[in-house]
Parts: structure tokens; sequence; C-alpha cells
């Protein structure tokens, strides 16, 4: 412990910390752009300095560890002066059209302008280097509302791993881009969206589709069918100002209906035809002795990591869509049939807590007879919009159930949206499909938890089972480099794209740096879907009998001609960087 | 037996001394001459008279010599023992100075760090093992403690030549006191200071001298491998320096149990690419990891946490320079010369409106005055000192009224300007101030690394101000935005660079600001430099009506027929200045 | 370097990859080297790099574009560089640079369409006794003027043209 006097407070902080942290201890706030704990802690922002007794200048608060007997001072004028200018130069080079801007309300610009009671910028001039990029599906950058605190740098390159976007040129000019400034699209971007989860303004944002939601709620001879991933239920409600982490999966029900979607789906009930698939996969794979490990398939950003990164390991991806690809899938052939619609006339939308589904669900691959399994995809942040641009008063909605015939899904479908979620699903499932019981054990709690990457070996029917949990990219490429060195010798590995699995997808709601690094968010989202699960009589997919119905009537057996042709998929190897010529 | 000493620095080998080393060399084989040797050597200093040729043992100094005069010294000089009168050094009067010793230029320097420049062969280490060279490593390594030597090199007061000037013996005992198993030795030659040569000439003209200071840095601190950090701008510097260490590492100098201790050490070189941020010292490391140079946040210090996170000194070639003559002369010899807070000897790269325009070493404490008139002789075409600039984009301007003060790192900073590497440039009154700190903040702002707000954005928004002034644009408000901006970049920034940025907006606002008054209010530059503002008019009272300057006017803007009084239609005239010099009655202004 | 586009590395490149270890501070020398020798850093260079030392793009094209000395651009047969320095800022250079902005209707850093000219602002080179002084390609001009440039620029389209005809 160290003793220090911040703003004439003297109290006692554990060595290490830094300035910033300690200040919090006294209940001071100093405001912060750059900073992201654990991520980004580069001191550029300029917006937290301090004055520290005997030192030379202003001190960086967010970089600076507090040392014995020092004397810090956040509230001089001369402080606050400082900030401010700095503020207001941030601001003179920002594109300020706060008004128009999908960040409005959200902004940790705004709200330090706000903070600052900043009216008039004063340093007029020249803006940032304005570089517009939305060709790609998923994500659109505008330069001119980068602020350069760097945040989805370090997230991209340092998190993730994959180093698709850097700062490039100098001085005035720099800015966030790609190699040669291509579209994301044409560069190593998995799309996970991750750099728009942490981007404090809209220099990064997801690329809309409301206007085409809306376009075919409008359209009579469209029958709309919406799905709704497991991960959106537990963070929408934050849009409206919720708790985090709080379920809402009736009043989220109830909205869809209210903006005119003709049926409400669960993604869930896919996520259990994922199960049913995969696990038959995996015991196909053990028993046979073909490729191990399998990996999980149900993340288009992993997959597009993969097929860029490590196409020499495509065999051991499971062949197995996404679960809103299967349910797309079959909406538009089982449902179509037994309901008497021409599934052309069908348009499916899913919300997804994520952008990659954009990119996913206009992939070649998820194509069936001539018709894509998924028409629209948006994201949670998306549907909020929608829901308040209908004037719908959310929070005071009544609960709905999803829409009959194919609504129920199992609590294990519900976990799909946390990390070790999907491995703890197919566990369930596999375990009873080789042992032909209905075991009660199914509490996989090794593959829980927040560690980015969770090792275990599981008991099932006897045999033990080698499995790995990675969440993030920088994390899932640790465990392909463990297995490219032969150290490792994996029999099934969960992999998600973004730190924490779907709950913390790159299409849910941003919450602010600050509040980030007191609340857990990732942990109160995923005990809400544990919660779900808790709750659910059927907690194994292979008991959900919607599922167990359409194998019956439709699909024929799991793996099997129909189900192949319907619900699996291929990959192939990508080219990281499009060459320009 | 003769010498003939001829410059091979960049200077002179931009006028062709390579021709005359190979027409020297040519001559004396072909005609079978004994007795003579032609030595290529570092630079002399006196840029404005290369190339240079001087022939001991008689000092004889030749300037602005061309390849084909080889034959004609070569001819009366050394075969027939007479001056070759019209080659030699004249100053501004026109007077000759025979003698290397004689030139005013030379009288007042006391070359400490400069002292090998221009009097061995800096590619061969026989010549710098003659004059002394490494026997003060071999002192250090066999008769100092290295708590010996830190405490000499503090007691000589040695402070670093790269700008900031903190104390050396102080960086060299933090970095032995860092705790770590591998630690790094840099040394910082990305000089980039526009308009300062100084790191290059030393590395040009005496290599060893750096590598055997950074090995006695290496012994004391415990470190066994440096990098030099050079702009690749300088390639003859890089091509001697790799020289240099590839003949110590021959000799066994570089290597292992160096003079049969069991110290060892190597050196590398690591070129930069074009980023004047790199000469900052976190920058630079950053650099030769293989990034972007951008400053990193201080503390840690690189002391503590520096190359690859390890340990590492950090110092600059002139500091370096310094180094075996303090250890073989000892630090009482040392700390004689210069003032109370400076110690030694400071080189500076003397340029602009000045005469001998070159590279001078003064003791600290030499005023401005003797640096620009008895050395550099002054002003050119008859005009009127007003301005220099110390410390380059970094530093300030320094008016007439403080010519008499001493250079030295506390009186610079007194009066708004720092020492900074050493670039000292002469402004005559031709000279806007305006538009020379828009120059300074251009440079600035092309230069910022781009990764803190207050050096990115705010450079950039005083450079744009000042060019509202410049163009005539600005208003009084304006100076006050600038002189607010100045303070919040200066506060603000990450790094030195940004922290000194605006220091020429300050001191030439402070010393000049009638000049940027009368921009906003009255639009005019005095010193007709800013075109925007420039009013060519023709006063009728001294016209004669002669139409030489309407046979010149590219656009046809002079009205008026035969010998009538002219005048200039402002709407149609570009100002582009050529009428000004054509009017032999001087009536165009 | 080999245009058909078919050859996997240049002969070129992969000795000098050789020549360093694969570790990501030979970055700058690297680009140093490639500059040296084509004149500019082709993407095609990035990605043999990108690839040998393990890098992203984007930070190979953020580091090119952090440091001058780099071009991703092949320079004109004739590269006039200008030098801004101090030195030579104080006695004119700027006058220099805006005749040739005006002579070859390019900016700094720009190349002219038929390749001939490219024009560059260089930081001291170091020659300031000679100030203000221009480069074309490696040969220095001291003292320079106006009328200086416009002489070496017509000598230059002079000799083009013969050797056209």
């Amino acid at each position: 412990m160290v003793n220090i006097t911040i703003d004439g407070i003297k109290i006692q902080v554990p060595e290490n910390i830094t300035v910033l942290e300690a200040a919090k201890n006294v209940g001071i706030d100093i405001p912060t752009l750059c900073h992201l704990k654990d991520v980004n802690e580069i001191g550029d922002c300029r917006i937290c300095l301090v004055e520290v007794e005997g030192a030379r200048g202003f001190v960086t608060s967010c970089m600076q560890k507090v040392e014995e007997g020092m004397v810090i001072r956040t509230n001089t004028d001369k402080v606050i002066e400082a900030r401010r200018n700095v503020l207001k130069l941030i601001l003179s080079a920002h594109e300020r059209k706060c008004l128009s801007c999908i960040r409005h309300g959200n902004c940790e610009l705004q709200d330090l302008a706000l903070k600052f009671g900043v009216t008039d910028v004063e340093f007029e001039g020249e803006i940032s280097t304005k570089i517009v990029d939305d060709t790609s599906p998923s994500i659109v950058r505008n330069t001119a509302k980068c602020v350069l605190c760097r945040r989805c740098i370090s997230t991209c390159k340092n998190v993730q791993k994959v180093g698709a976007i850097d700062c490039v040129n100098r001085g005035f000019e720099s800015t966030i881009s790609t190699a040669e400034h291509k579209s994301l699209q044409d560069v190593n971007c998995t799309f996970c969206g991750q750099c728009i989860q942490n981007c404090p303004t809209a220099a990064l944002h997801e690329k809309e589709n409301i206007d085409e939601v809306e376009a075919k709620l409008k359209d009579e001879n469209t029958i709309v069918l919406v799905q709704t991933a497991p991960a959106v239920r537990v963070a929408l409600g934050e849009e409206f100002d919720m708790p985090i982490g709080k379920n809402v999966t009736g009043k989220m029900v109830t909205a869809l209906k209210r903006l005119g979607f003709d049926k409400v789906f669960d993604t869930n009930t896919g996520a259990d035809f994922t199960i049913m698939e995969e696990a038959t996969e995996f015991i196909d794979r053990v028993v046979n002795n073909k490729t191990l490990p399998m990996m999980t398939s149900c993340c288009p950003a992993w997959i597009r990591f993969i097929e860029m990164e490590y196409p020499e390991y495509l065999d051991c991806l499971s062949s197995c869509k996404s679960p809103h690809e299967m349910f797309g899938a079959i909406l538009k052939s089982y449902y179509a049939q037994k309901e008497g619609i021409d599934p052309k006339n069908i348009c499916v939308v899913s919300v997804m807590p994520c952008v990659a589904k954009k990119y996913e669900r206009q992939k070649d691959e998820m194509i069936n007879d001539d018709m894509y399994n998924v028409d629209i995809v948006i994201t949670t942040r998306e549907l909020a919009k929608m829901i308040r641009q209908a004037n719908i008063d959310f929070t005071s909605l009544q609960d709905s159930n999803f829409d009959d015939p194919m609504g129920g899904a199992s609590g294990a479908a519900a976990i799909f949206g946390t990390t070790g979620g999907v491995m703890e699903a197919a566990l369930r499932t596999a375990q009873d499909l080789l042992t032909g019981e209905d075991l009660q054990e199914i509490n996989f709690e090794e593959v829980r938890g927040k560690k980015g990457i969770k090792r275990a070996t599981v008991k099932v029917n006897g045999k033990d089972i080698k499995v790995a949990v990675a969440s993030g990219l920088g994390n899932a490429r640790a465990i392909m480099e463990e297995i490219k060195s032969g150290k490792a010798d994996y029999d099934f590995i969960e992999i998600m794209a973004c730190p924490g699995g779907c709950v913390m997808g790159g299409g849910q709601p941003i919450k602010p740096a600050k509040l980030r690094r007191t609340v857990d968010v990732r942990k109160l989202r995923a005990n809400a879907l544990y919660s779900i699960d808790e709750k659910e009589v059927i907690r194994k997919s292979h008991q959900n009998p919607v599922l167990q119905q359409i194998y019956k009537e439709y699909l024929g057996k799991p793996n099997g001609e129909k189900a192949h042709e319907l619900l699996h998929t291929h990959y192939s190897q990508k080219e990281k960087v499009k060459m320009s010529n | 037996m003769k010498t003939i000493l001829v410059c091979h620095g960049t200077g002179c080998t931009s006028s062709k001394s390579t021709n005359i080393i190979e027409n020297f060399k040519n001559i004396i084989q072909n005609r079978n001459i004994e007795n003579v040797e032609v030595v290529q050597t570092g630079c002399f200093g006196l840029c404005a008279k290369g190339p240079v040729v001087i022939i001991r043992p008689e000092n004889i100094f030749y300037a602005k010599v061309k390849p084909e005069d080889c034959e004609e010294i070569i001819q009366k000089h050394i075969i027939e023992d007479q001056l070759v009168e019209r080659l030699l050094y004249r100053d501004a009067n026109g007077e000759i100075s025979k003698r290397l010793d004689e030139i005013d230029f030379y009288k007042k320097q006391k070359r400490i760090a400069l002292k090998n420049c221009g009097s061995i062969d800096p590619e061969k280490i026989d010549d710098y093992i003659a004059v002394d060279g490494y026997k003060a490593l071999e002192k250090v390594l066999k008769e100092m403690t290295k708590d010996e030597v830190i405490e000499e090199i503090t007691k000589s007061g040695l402070r670093g030549r790269g700008g900031a000037g903190f104390p050396t013996g102080k960086k060299w005992l933090f970095a032995k006191q860092a705790e770590g198993e591998q630690k790094y030795v840099v040394c910082n030659a990305d000089e980039g200071d526009p308009g300062a040569f100084m790191d290059r000439s030393i590395l040009e003209g005496d290599p060893h001298c750096v590598i055997e200071a950074m090995m006695i840095a290496g012994y004391v601190i415990g470190a066994n491998k440096g990098y030099i950090y050079v702009r690749a701008e300088y390639p003859i510097a890089v091509h001697r320096f790799q020289i240099a260490i590839d003949q110590a590492r021959e000799r066994g100098i570089l290597g292992k149990n160096i003079f049969g201790t069991d110290f060892e050490f190597d050196v590398e070189i690591r070129l930069g690419a074009g980023a004047f941020v790199c000469g900052e010292e976190t920058a630079l490391l950053e650099s030769i990891e293989g990034r972007r140079g951008q400053p990193r946040i201080k503390p840690p210090f690189p002391a503590n946490k520096g190359l690859w996170q390890c340990p590492t000194l950090i110092n600059n070639v002139e500091t370096y320079a310094n180094i075996p003559k303090i250890i073989l002369n000892g630090s009482d010899w040392y700390s004689k010369i210069g003032t109370e807070g400076s110690k030694g000897t400071k080189v500076f790269a003397l340029g602009g409106n000045v005469k001998n325009i070159g590279l001078v070493e003064v003791p600290m404490g030499t005023t401005l005055r003797e640096i620009v008139y008895d050395i550099g002789g002054g002003i050119p075409n008859g005009r009127e000192f007003k301005a220099a600039q110390t410390g380059g984009p970094s530093g300030g301007c320094i008016p007439a009224q403080y010519l008499d003060t001493p250079i030295d790192y506390e009186s610079l900073k007194q009066i708004g300007s720092m020492m900074g590497s050493g670039g000292l440039i002469v402004m005559d009154d031709s000279k806007c101030m305006v538009n020379l700190a828009k120059f300074y903040l251009g440079f600035t702002v092309s230069e910022s690394c781009g990764k803190c707000n207050p050096c990115r954005i705010g450079t950039k928004r005083m450079y744009e101000i000042l060019e509202k002034l410049t163009n005539g644009e600005g208003t009084l408000e304006d100076i006050d935005k600038l002189e607010k901006l100045a303070t919040t970049v200066a506060n603000s920034s990450i790094c030195g660079l940004g922290q000194s940025a605006p220091n020429p907006v300050i001191s030439t606002l402070k010393y000049f600001r009638e000049e940027f008054i009368e921009h906003a209010v009255e639009k005019k530059c005095r010193a007709h430099e800013c075109k925007a503002l420039a009013k060519i008019q023709i006063t009728p009272e001294k016209c004669k009506g002669c139409g030489l300057c309407q046979k010149s006017c590219p656009v046809n803007a002079i009205k008026g027929e035969g010998r009538e009084v002219r005048y200039i239609n402002e709407e149609e005239c570009i100002k582009c200045g050529t009428c000004l010099n054509k009017c032999p009655f001087k009536a165009i202004g | 370097m080999c245009q058909c586009g078919n050859c996997k590395k240049d002969q070129y490149m992969e000795e000098l990859l050789n020549k360093f270890k694969p570790e990501k501070d030979n970055l700058i020398q690297i680009l140093n080297s490639v500059q040296e020798h084509y004149g500019y850093i082709s993407e095609k260079s990035q990605k043999e790099i990108s690839e040998y030392l393990n890098i992203s793009m984007a930070e190979i094209y953020g580091v090119i574009t952090f440091y001058s000395r780099f071009t991703l651009k092949p320079k004109g047969k004739y590269n006039i560089a200008i030098c801004l320095g101090t030195a030579c800022f104080v006695k004119g250079s700027e006058k220099i640079m805006d005749r040739a902005k005006e002579r070859l209707k390019i900016m700094p850093g720009e190349t002219t369409k038929d390749g001939i000219f490219s024009l560059e602002e260089t930081r001291c080179i170091g020659a300031c006794g000679l100030a203000p002084v221009f480069t074309v390609n490696d040969e220095v001009h001291g003292n320079a003027t106006v009328s200086q440039l416009d002489k070496v620029i017509d000598e230059i389209l002079n000799k083009e043209r013969e050797e056209k005809v």
C-alpha cells in the first residue's frame, strides 16, 4: 500500500494501480477518452491529464502508477483548461454532424463535450481525413468521425490478433485504415465487429439494414419471418435503460409482433438443430477415426478467420451451418411446405448480436434452391432502433411467446450465446446419444466462465474427451498455434470470435469504456442465459419435441442426406488481402 | 613529407571533392611524386568555402577548390613550394589568410567533439589510434571502476547535447542502477533539426570516437550491445560508420575479451527513414523495434524500460564524442571550459544569412554576437541582423537585443529559446517573422507523429492561423487564439516535439508582435515576404517612363505609353516581383 | 522487376529477405533496402515482407506511410528534390519550389504523367553551406536560383526529346 493525496484527500491505495484508478477510490471521476481497461492503455488522448506535485508538466493519469507520497490535483484551473482545450481541438477535427449520427446519444465524445460544457468549439479548421468505406456487408468506416483513440487498433491487433486496421500516415493526416485503404471486405477483417464495440464515436459502425426490413414489412406479398439469437434477449433491454443482462424475451417478442413481422421465431430452435447435427458429426468423427479435433462452426467471424489464416485446418471445422442459417433453411423448406407458402415469398430476418452474420448470410454457401437461407440480418442495436422509431414503449410491453410451431427450444440452445455454451450443449447431447440414456449430470462447469481459453477433459460414455473452448480470435490463434506445433491433441474445440462469446458480440448494445471499467457486462449477460437454461424443463437439444418432429417428418436422420443438403456447408481458403492488380 | 587533406564531408562532396581527391591521387601517381600523401577527411567546418583543401605541415588553407585546380596546386605548392594565391582563403573584406589558424572563423573555436574532424582519415582506424584513439576505453577497462567513470563524467558537468541538456553522468548512473540481465547502449544519430549537421560531421569525420564512447558506456552500465540509429539521408556517414565498425571488429576492439578483459561489446547500425520525431528517444526506440516512430509515455524512462523493455542508455552523437576526451584529460580539464551550469563546448551549424556558413565549436558561454560576427563574419549584402534561431523547430528566435547573451542551456531557455541540437540560423531584415513562424509550424505539422491530440490537431490549427495571417485574412482575435493554442500544445503534448513545437511562435510573438499585428490589421508585411500582402506600386515621382518594367511583366499588368509614368493595375498583377529588379530608378516597391 | 505476375518472388526480394532473420525489428531495414532497390515499395513487396515477418499488411502500410523516405509509387526518371531545411528556406528555397511546381505542374510527392520528373520536398541534406540546394537524382545543385532550375529542367527536356527522335 502507498499513501497518496488526491485533491487534498489523503488515502492509502494499493501499489501498482494508476492515478486514474486511485482517484476512483475516492470518488473522483477523471474523464478519459482513449482509455479502455486492459485493452488500450496508451495515454494518447490527453483528456485524463492531472497535476502531480514535483512532476514536469501534466501527468497522464491513466498511465501513471501511484507512488508513495504522491500529491495529485485533478481539478485545478490549469488542468481543467488544458483538458477543455484538448477536447475543443478534438472536436475541431471531428465531423460534427451529431444530429444525424448513428451514435447520437451514445457517443463518448458527445458525453465529454456535455460534461465539459463545451458550447463553442473555437478552434475551427480542417477536419480529419475523410475515408468512407461502406462496401463491406458488415462494417462501415468513416474516418472523419475518428478521434484516433486507437481502441479499435488495440482490439483488432492485440486482442483479436487480426490486424486488419492500423494507424496510417503521419501527423494531422494520421488515420485508422487498412492496407492501401482497401475496403474491409478486401482485407483480413473477419467482421467480428469488436472494433465497433470499442469505438467511442461513429467512426466504425454496423452496416444498417433497417430500410430493407421495413420495405419487406410493408410489402403485402411477402411473409416476413423473424428469428432472434439467444444473446439478443439478454441485452436488448439495455437499449431501453433496463439493467444489463435483463432477460427481455417476452417483451422482445411482443415488440417484434408490433413491428409487423408475420411470425416471430427463436433461433434457439435452430441451435438445437445445430447441436443435433454437430453432436452426431462429432460422434461419427470419434467412432470412425475421422479428422479430429472437430471445431465448431457457428461463428462466421471465426470461419472467415480460419479460412484466411489456417486454411490447412478447414477439414477440422464441423460442416454444420450456424443456427440461424439452419433455421432459415428449414423455414424456407419444411415450414413453407407445411404452411403451403411459396418459399420465394418468404423473407427471413435474423436479429443477431453480431455484424459478421450480415456477411455470412450473403455467402454463396448459404443458398438452397436458389434462395438465401436468411435474407436480412439486423443487429440487437438495429432492432432497438426500429422499436424506438415505431414509438413502442418497450419497457411497458406485456410478454408474448414465440410463435408455434417453430417456437420451442431447449435450455442448451440458450447458452449458445455465451462462450462454452455450444460445447456444453453438444456434450449434453453427445453423452446421451452415445450411452442411449438420459443422463442427469449436464452442467459442464469447466467450460463456463470468463477465461479466454478453457481446457478440460470430460468423460463421455467412459471415454476421455479433450476439449478446449476459446473466445476471442487472439485466443483462437493461440489454440491454432498449439495445434500447429503439435503440442495439442484436442478432440473438440469451441471457438467464438468475440471475447466472451455472442453476448459480447459486435452487434450488441455498446457500453461506454467508463462503465466497463467497473461492470462486468459479459458476466451479467451470460448469467442471464444460464438462468434461462436452468429454468427450462428441456435442457438437451435432442429432447426438443419440435426438432424430433421435423426429423421424423422431413429431415430423416441427423447427418443424413436431407440434413446435409439443408443444414451443412463447406469451406474454402480465402485470400487475406486482395491485391490491387 | 606533405599531406594534402581534402574535405570529404557531405557539403564538399556535393561540390565535387571526390573528383579532387581522385585528381590529386592520379597526378601524384602519374608524375611519380614522392613524400606526398592525400587524405580524405571529415568536415573542416567552413562549408561555405568548400571544397576545402589543407596542406600540412604548413597548414595552408585553400578554399573553393575545383577538380581542375589540382594540377596547379601540385605543381606550384608541392613541387615549387609556392602558394597558389588565387585559391587562398579570403575573408569578406578580401583579406587573405594563408593558414588555417589565421582565419577568424577558427580563432574563437575550441574543438573537442570535432577534434579529429578534418584532420584524420575517418576510414582508417590507424589514423584514429594514432591520435590516442581507444586509449580512453583501455584506461576505463584496465584502470577504472564503473563508478569512477560515472563520477568522472558527472564531475565534468557534461550535459546531453541532443537538446534537453540532461546531465549525462546522471543518465549513465540510472542506466547502471537499473535492474535487468540485458541492457543496451543506443546512439541517437537521427539528426533531424533542419539546418543542423554536426552529428553527421562527427560520424563522417571521426566515427571511431563514437564507437569508443558507446563501448565505455556499455562497460559502465553493463550492456554488451549497442545500436546507432542514423538517418538514411546520411549515406556517407552510414558508410563510414560501417567501415569503422568493421575495422574495429577486425582489430578485436569490438567483440569479445576486449583489451584482454572479459568485457564484450558489439555495435549495429539501424537506419531511420525520414521522421523527425525519431530524434525523440522513445520514438527512436520504437523505430529500432520496427514500428512507427511514435513516442512512449514517460515514465518509465528508457534507463529502466527502453529497447525491448530492457534498460537502455541513449545519448546523442555529440555527447558521446566528448566522452573519450573527458576520460583521457580528466573532468577538471573539461569542467574548466564553459559556464557555471553548462560545461564544455557546443557545436553549432551556423547557417542562413551569415557570411561564413559552416560548423563551429565554441566554449559554452560564447555570446551570440561572437558567433555571428567574429566567427560567422556578420551579415552579407549589407543587411542588418534581425534574429537568430537556435534549436530549430523546437527552439525560439533571438532578437538583436540579446546578441550578447552567453550561449548556454539556462540563458537560452530564459530568453525563450533552447540549445537544441545545435542549429543556429541567422536571419537578416529581409525575413518576415510571421512567415518564419509559419515555416517552422509547417515543419512540425508535417513531422508530428499524430499520436496525441494536442500536437496532431493543435499544431495544424496554429499553422492554419499563421496561414491566414500571411494571406492577409487574419484578425487580432486569431493572434489570441494562436497564443492559447501554443499554451495547450506545449502543456499537453506527450513528447518533446509537441511540447516545444509552439516555441517558434511564442518567441516571435514575444519579440516581433508588431509584425503579427501589422499582418492582421494593416494587412502589411514589412519584409515583403508574404506574397498575398505584397502590394507592388510604382512611385510616380521616381518613374522616368522608360518602360523597362512594362516589357518584363509577364501578364501585362503595367500600363502607360511612351514616356508616361507607368502604373500597375492591381487586379491583373500577380505579384511575381519580376519588375522590381528591372527598374533602373528603384521606383517600384 | 519481373512483370509477368507468375513468379512468386523475384530474386532480389528472396535474397534480401534471406539476409534478415524473420524478426519484427528488421521491418524498417528491409523496407529501406526495397525502397533503395526499386525506388518504391510495391504492394507485392509489402505482401512478401508481411508473410516473411508475420506482420499484418495494415501495419506494414502504417509503417511505410509514417516514414517520408518510403514511397508507394515509382518515382520519375529524374527526381527533383528541393531542400526545405531552414538554412535553405532562409535563403529562398521556397521560391525554387514554387517554380518547380509551376514548371512541372505537379505537387511534391507526385510524378509527371510521362514519368520523366518527380518532385520532392526534402529535409535538410546537410549541404547548408551551399544553400539553397536542390538535387536531381543524386546530383547536388548548390547556391541554386530559379533560373538554374529552369536550365536544368530544359536540359533534361531537350535530352529526352533527342532520345525520342
